[in-house]
């Protein structure tokens, strides 16, 4: 962007060169600055992005990807948004999977507990292995996640896979064909909707408005002209 | 100098800044700060708009480009229809699945369409929370007063008191499809204080409010089985022979086809300009935040309002470089959180309005009381270490999990160490031009959330986003569907092309630009 101000901060170019590193998308090798995000080194390596990217802050998880580093067997899950990249990484983005998700009317539910059974009949299946736990970028303990939903501790779930971008990176690891961000979200809607207090202040406001409790407030600002408004606005801290 | 090194004196200063208070702007001073240090008030960055419904009214050099542009739709463009619907959404974010959801309970054959995937948007990235007066010594008047000062006394009143008065009905609403707000002891809903407002009145489900409330949204349209166009890009609109909008045509961006979809009543909820990065400003905004739905409405002759002020986040990310312009919430300053400047110094009353905390930050910088990193960018200091010195140790883990994960991932504990930031492109304030049901000047054509304006005024306040998707949602949904079901289906031309192409003729504008942009040209060709 032309910018006549050069003394303007905003626009001071940066000082430092960055260092190359070699890096492998998708089985081809590609030269990117260090520290770059894995987002930035597609664009950077010309790779036109449609499908994984989203939000680019870290929450919609759109940029599921899986990762190596340099001489380490382990292959790792990370948000592509969010991970630097550095010298000697193999990255491939996560294709979507075609996970099944029940569909369900949340409100007229006659017991979400039991109803968890008929909606996701794989969920009490979970064998043990801990893959889910270990995929989740958000550090979420899926395992445990899922038996507390079996096990009818909605509220714990609820509170557990608040961190839940729904990236689904717990989904393709499950040997018993769980998906466990799926069956989390049902509970935690569940637990919202079934198991949490009415807020009775919400109703009390709700009745107000609807009886016409601030009626004369509003025909008095209302009426008020721009400069009256403006004094009144003032006196507002 | 190394970034620990720099930090010292925000750990040196806390004590005795702890201690301050410091007073909020008098109107005066407000003005006086802003039109010196904002980068609305940037003179060479704007530019009248030659031709079209707004012509001669200034916006940014960048968006007056693009809705100059011409559409990509040729003479002889196959216009037999694909789909036929109802109600067409465009767009997959707040703003789209609430209208999405609300025509389609009403009783409309709904169909959504998204260039990314449903739920990619700015509304999952919303932390802060949502302002809602549900509080017993709060009001919707209250809420009212609050946002028009936010906005400069400029927000069209008619949309704002709809907005503050259907707020509690909208949380009632969210709450029986499951949504988790933040609750109080007695099982009322919790309310936070936010940036410029005179009442705590933010509902939140912790740092992740917009995450919930999409995670939720996103899962009623699966289950409604609305039917979904996802990864597929407006690239304009229809119009029938008196110019009212009849469906919109799409590029499939996976095999680059165009899809044609016949609507008897359409809705863009197509979100804000992040991505255009006016002024050269880093920005918050998601990957598709390209101001498309501006582009299209503006050729079929919607009116646009306020498209000259556009709102810059204080805290935007300055250091490490993977999270620059990434949001830190605003939460943090709600709680009590410091800015501070390389002198250890506060400079500003952090719950100021954005524009005025923008603007403050701007002038520190600008004045030489920034801190500079390695790589040459220069912010100033959000003391997030004074949550758990306030609070208790925990504070920041607990009321902000998702920021100290961003943060963590590159090895950054920020309950610890200050945060450095500057602001960030966050919102776009105006927008097309509606009436309280979310219509536009063009018969059938509704907008709804970022992409509509006149709510706001000159600046949002904090909270008011989350909101306004969902009340206008709704209302754009339901008088949508409304008005379905009493026309006929209008026939699908591009007539107003004709008018626009002429215009543009006439004004010598042969850029060569095509709009709407779609995806920003991020990748990098050799």
């Amino acid at each position: 962007m032309a910018q006549e101000d050069k003394e303007n901060i905003i626009d001071q170019p940066e000082v430092l060169r960055h260092k190359m590193v070699t890096v492998e998308i998708a089985g081809k090798k590609y030269d990117v600055p260090e520290g770059i995000t894995i987002i930035k080194a597609l664009w950077y390596s010309g790779q036109e992005v449609v499908r994984g990217a989203g939000c680019l802050g870290g929450f919609c998880g759109a940029c599921a990807a899986y990762y190596r580093t340099k001489d380490d067997p382990k292959v790792r899950t990370c948000l592509a948004c969010q991970m630097a990249v550095q010298d000697g990484m193999s990255i491939t983005m996560m294709p979507p999977f075609p996970a099944r998700k029940a569909a369900y009317d949340i409100q007229t539910l006659k017991d979400p507990k039991q109803d968890l059974f008929n909606l996701y009949p794989e969920a009490p299946l979970c064998r043990n292995c801990n893959a889910c736990t270990e995929a989740c970028p958000q550090k979420i303990d899926v395992r445990e996640g899922v038996w507390k939903a079996v096990f009818g501790d909605f509220k714990s779930v609820s509170e557990m896979f608040m961190d839940c971008v729904m990236c689904g990176m717990c989904a393709p690891v499950c040997i018993a064909d769980i998906a466990p961000n799926l069956v989390a979200l049902y509970v935690s809607r569940a637990q919202g909707a079934h198991f949490t207090e009415k807020p009775t202040g919400l109703d009390v406001r709700i009745k107000e408005i609807q009886d016409g409790r601030f009626n004369d407030e509003w025909t008095k600002i209302l009426k008020m002209t721009e400069t009256e408004l403006v004094d009144h606005c003032a006196t507002v801290k | 100098m190394d970034i620990h090194a720099l930090q010292q004196i925000v750990h040196q200063t806390r004590d005795v800044r702890r201690k301050q208070t410091l007073s909020k702007l008098s109107p005066a001073e407000r003005d006086q700060l802003i039109h010196k240090y904002h980068p609305d008030f940037r003179e060479s960055a704007f530019r009248p708009i030659r031709f079209g419904p707004n012509v001669g009214d200034k916006t940014a050099i960048e968006l007056a480009t693009l809705l100059e542009g011409d559409s990509s739709v040729t003479d002889g463009f196959d216009l037999t229809p694909d789909y036929m619907t109802d109600v067409l959404v465009v767009g997959g974010g707040g703003a789209g699945c609430a209208a999405a959801l609300h025509a389609h309970a009403a009783g409309a054959k709904v169909m959504l369409a998204t260039k990314l995937r449903l739920g990619d948007s700015n509304s999952v990235m919303a932390q802060g929370g949502m302002q809602i007066s549900v509080a017993p010594e709060d009001s919707p008047v209250a809420h009212f007063v609050d946002t028009l000062k936010g906005g400069h006394m400029e927000n069209d009143h008619q949309l704002l008191k709809v907005m503050v008065e259907e707020g509690p009905a909208i949380a009632k609403w969210l709450l029986s499809l499951g949504v988790l707000f933040d609750r109080d002891g007695d099982g009322n809903l919790h309310v936070k204080k936010g940036g410029g407002s005179s009442k705590p009145r933010l509902l939140t489900c912790s740092d992740y409010t917009g995450l919930e409330i999409m995670r939720v949204l996103k899962d009623e349209v699966l289950n409604q089985n609305i039917q979904l166009l996802e990864f597929c890009a407006a690239v304009e609109l229809m119009s029938d022979e008196n110019g009212n909008c009849t469906g919109v045509i799409f590029k499939d961006l996976d095999n680059h086809r165009d899809v044609v979809v016949g609507a008897k009543s359409v809705i863009l909820a197509t979100g804000g300009i992040g991505r255009l990065h006016i002024q050269g400003f880093p920005t918050s905004n998601h990957y598709g935040a390209t101001g498309d739905g501006l582009c299209l409405s503006y050729r079929l002759g919607a009116k646009l309002v306020h498209i000259d002020t556009f709102q810059y986040h204080p805290s935007g990310a300055v250091y490490p470089e993977q999270l620059i312009g990434a949001l830190v919430t605003e939460g943090i300053r709600s709680e009590g959180g410091h800015l501070v400047n390389a002198k250890g110094e506060r400079f500003v009353n952090e719950l100021d309005t954005r524009d005025v905390v923008s603007a403050s930050i701007i002038r520190e910088c600008e004045e030489g009381r920034g801190i500079r990193t390695m790589s040459g960018r220069v912010g100033v200091w959000l003391d997030t270490p004074l949550l758990d010195a306030a609070q208790g140790p925990g504070t920041m883990k607990k009321h902000f999990p998702a920021m100290m994960l961003q943060f963590e991932r590159f090895n950054i504990d920020i309950s610890k160490d200050p945060v450095l930031i500057f602001p960030t492109l966050h919102y776009q304030n105006g927008g097309v031009k509606i009436d309280t049901n979310s219509e536009t000047n063009v018969t059938n054509l509704f907008v709804a959330g970022e992409a509509s304006g006149g709510l706001h005024g000159r600046n949002r306040l904090m909270g008011n986003s989350l909101l306004d998707l969902m009340v206008f949602g709704k209302r754009s949904g339901l008088t949508a569907a409304a008005r379905a079901a009493s026309i006929p289906q209008g026939k699908l031309t591009v007539g107003h092309l004709k008018g626009f192409r002429a215009e543009a003729k006439k004004h010598g504008s042969v850029s060569g630009v095509v709009s709407p942009m779609i995806l920003p040209p991020y990748t990098r060709k050799e």
